[in-house]
């Protein structure tokens, strides 16, 4: 772990932290592709865990497994404290109370939890009835969401007879706003958009978003899957109602989520998925349901992997959400400056640095001839250099910008600017090798 | 490295039989979900029976080198052949591509297509390799001229 901060903020991590960060995250020690140090750049897909993530999971299964919330043994007491534990850690992390953080198997789950609870809300009695959605009634997304932002709102309108509208984007990659008044009007019932985009790193303007959404009485769903494990993030601070976002892209274990929700409303909303855990009193004919955030998590949780969270989220802290957001633009600014100088490479979003995700995706071309990102991708690989390559779940926006696939690299506190220089040398070769 | 050999990059700049051809007895449109890698692909069919001859594939391919270099290859192998040969061929090259190394090709049955052997190597590229050749057999099933018993692909989703 770091010692105190030895450089100015500004500046991100030392030569020294970072060396110790690395050495914290073990995959980073092996070789890809003929002895190749591996240049992870790809953590805006999943990021790579620290050993103290690893061992808190391991340690859980090695000794206080048991199923949460049932039974009264020790070890039942011992999984229940450290599950809930890891509840408060995760809603403090993002300014939020304990109560209002449901774990969820990822991101993803936790939009479609939404999605279905407020479909479920029409046979829900009075309580629910804000949720319920009809012919006539709309729910506005962007054009740059991820599909798991995306698709399950198109569902839901399919469901229930709402209409699907949408933000679109500008060619900076930024939201147009001219027509949000129009968009986003009185017949608006749900806005469901991204946080900082999976593909162009545009930062999205959250307070002109959910001021419209206020005044139109419109629930706000915040996709946050690329903020919070790279900004500092104050769910209740943004006033948003609902916020997901996934574990595993924030140092913590693959299979726990999170959905935040406001307290009021999540207390009103019915249940998604039902089963064990989340009942209050069960009959044949019929069943009663426990209060948030039980309600919402049906079948034994999962402990380990909450627990695992807890230990990336601590580590996060350590760090510095601040500081790992310095480090983190400090080195996107010094890949846009470098892609800037391959006249063969156009960057797809904002080329501002300022006010920037930690993901720049980019397509290879000259002389209109394009080099498809699977194949920059291949050549990459061959050097050890990961990054995404392909639509990045998000295929209508590929399609506005006109592109089939891109390439993108995305960072983590564990990224350095040798990585940033790896990715260049590389582009070198495929335009040696495709163009 | 193994994957972009001279001879895929001279078929991926310089593709042959590219463009879509009249006449042609049916017409099939196949995507790489991973990617959005697309191809619309014709087959133009004559004869019947043991006598059928593929007399063309035409096509219209959006996609990476690997899957416009196979679809290249593609349309030197089989135009003009024997429908059972074409056929057969197809069996070939799906069974290098899917070998994982272990099927080397043979060169007189592939031709140029044994440059692809090294994308069995890249599990995640085998389906770029195929897109063509899933095109081509689908195509052929519509012409009424489709394999029988023949292997065919699960359709794979991502992203």
């Amino acid at each position: 772990m770091l010692a105190a901060p030895a450089v100015p903020v500004a500046l991100g991590f030392s030569d020294a932290e970072l060396a110790a960060v690395r050495a914290d995250v073990p995959i980073l020690s092996r070789t890809v592709r003929a002895g190749r140090r591996l240049v992870y750049l790809d953590s805006g897909a999943t990021s790579h865990k620290p050993r103290q993530v690893l061992d808190a999971e391991r340690a859980f299964y090695e000794q206080h497994n048991a199923a949460v919330h049932r039974g009264a043994h020790q070890l039942a007491e011992e999984a229940t404290d450290a599950y809930e534990a890891a509840r408060a850690a995760v809603a403090g992390f993002v300014g939020a109370s304990a109560d209002e953080v449901v774990f969820t198997r990822n991101a993803t789950e936790g939009i479609n939890l939404v999605a279905y609870a407020m479909s479920n809300a029409a046979t829900a009695g009075p309580q629910a009835q804000r949720f319920v959605l009809g012919p006539g009634d709309e729910v506005v997304v962007t054009e740059m969401e991820h599909h798991a932002n995306l698709v399950p709102w198109q569902e839901l309108c399919r469901r229930t007879g709402a209409t699907l509208r949408w933000l679109s984007v500008d060619d900076d990659g930024q939201l147009a706003l001219d027509d949000l008044a129009q968009v986003v009007n009185p017949r608006t019932k749900v806005l469901a958009f991204t946080h900082v985009s999976n593909v162009l790193g545009t930062v999205n303007p959250v307070a002109e978003l959910v001021s419209r959404a206020r005044e139109v009485g419109a629930l706000v769903v915040l996709d946050a899957c690329q903020s919070v494990p790279h900004l500092p993030v104050d769910l209740a601070a943004l006033g948003v109602d609902f916020a997901a976002f996934s574990g595993h892209k924030m140092l913590g274990p693959l299979g726990v989520g999170v959905l935040w929700g406001r307290r009021e409303l999540l207390g009103a909303m019915p249940p998604f998925l039902t089963g064990g855990s989340m009942i209050e009193v069960v009959h044949m004919a019929s069943s009663t349901y426990a209060a948030p955030p039980q309600r919402f998590e049906a079948g034994v949780p999962v402990a380990a992997q909450a627990v695992g969270l807890h230990a990336a989220v601590d580590y996060l802290s350590a760090l510095g959400m601040d500081r790992v957001h310095a480090h983190e633009s400090a080195l996107t600014k010094a890949l846009l400056e470098g892609l800037a100088e391959l006249a063969w490479v156009r960057v797809i979003g904002p080329t501002s640095t300022s006010e920037r995700g930690a993901a720049v995706s980019f397509v290879v071309e000259d002389d209109g001839v394009a080099v498809h990102a699977h194949d920059v991708g291949q050549v990459l690989d061959d050097l050890g250099v990961a990054v995404r390559v392909g639509h990045h779940c998000a295929w209508p926006l590929h399609r506005r910008f006109g592109v089939a696939a891109t390439t993108r690299a995305s960072f983590g506190p564990y990224n350095g600017l040798d990585d940033v220089q790896a990715l260049l040398d590389g582009l070198h070769r495929v335009r040696e090798v495709m163009l | 490295m193994d994957l972009y050999q001279e001879l895929i990059l001279e078929h991926y700049k310089r593709p042959h039989g590219a463009g879509l051809r009249e006449p042609y007895g049916a017409q099939v449109h196949h995507v790489n979900p991973t990617c959005g890698d697309e191809v619309t692909l014709r087959v133009q069919v004559q004869g019947t029976g043991s006598d059928a001859v593929l007399r063309d594939v035409s096509y219209d391919a959006l996609g990476c080198a690997i899957s416009r270099a196979s679809t290249s290859v593609l349309y030197d192998l089989v135009v003009g052949r024997p429908l059972h040969e074409a056929l057969s061929t197809h069996t070939a090259m799906h069974a290098m591509l899917t070998s994982r190394g272990a099927d080397a090709g043979d060169e007189d049955v592939l031709g140029d297509g044994i440059a692809l052997a090294g994308v069995a190597k890249y599990p995640a590229r085998v389906k770029c390799a195929l897109l063509g050749w899933m095109a081509l057999t689908d195509a052929l099933t519509q012409a009424g001229a489709g394999p029988t018993g023949h292997l065919t692909d699960a359709k794979e989703s991502a992203g």
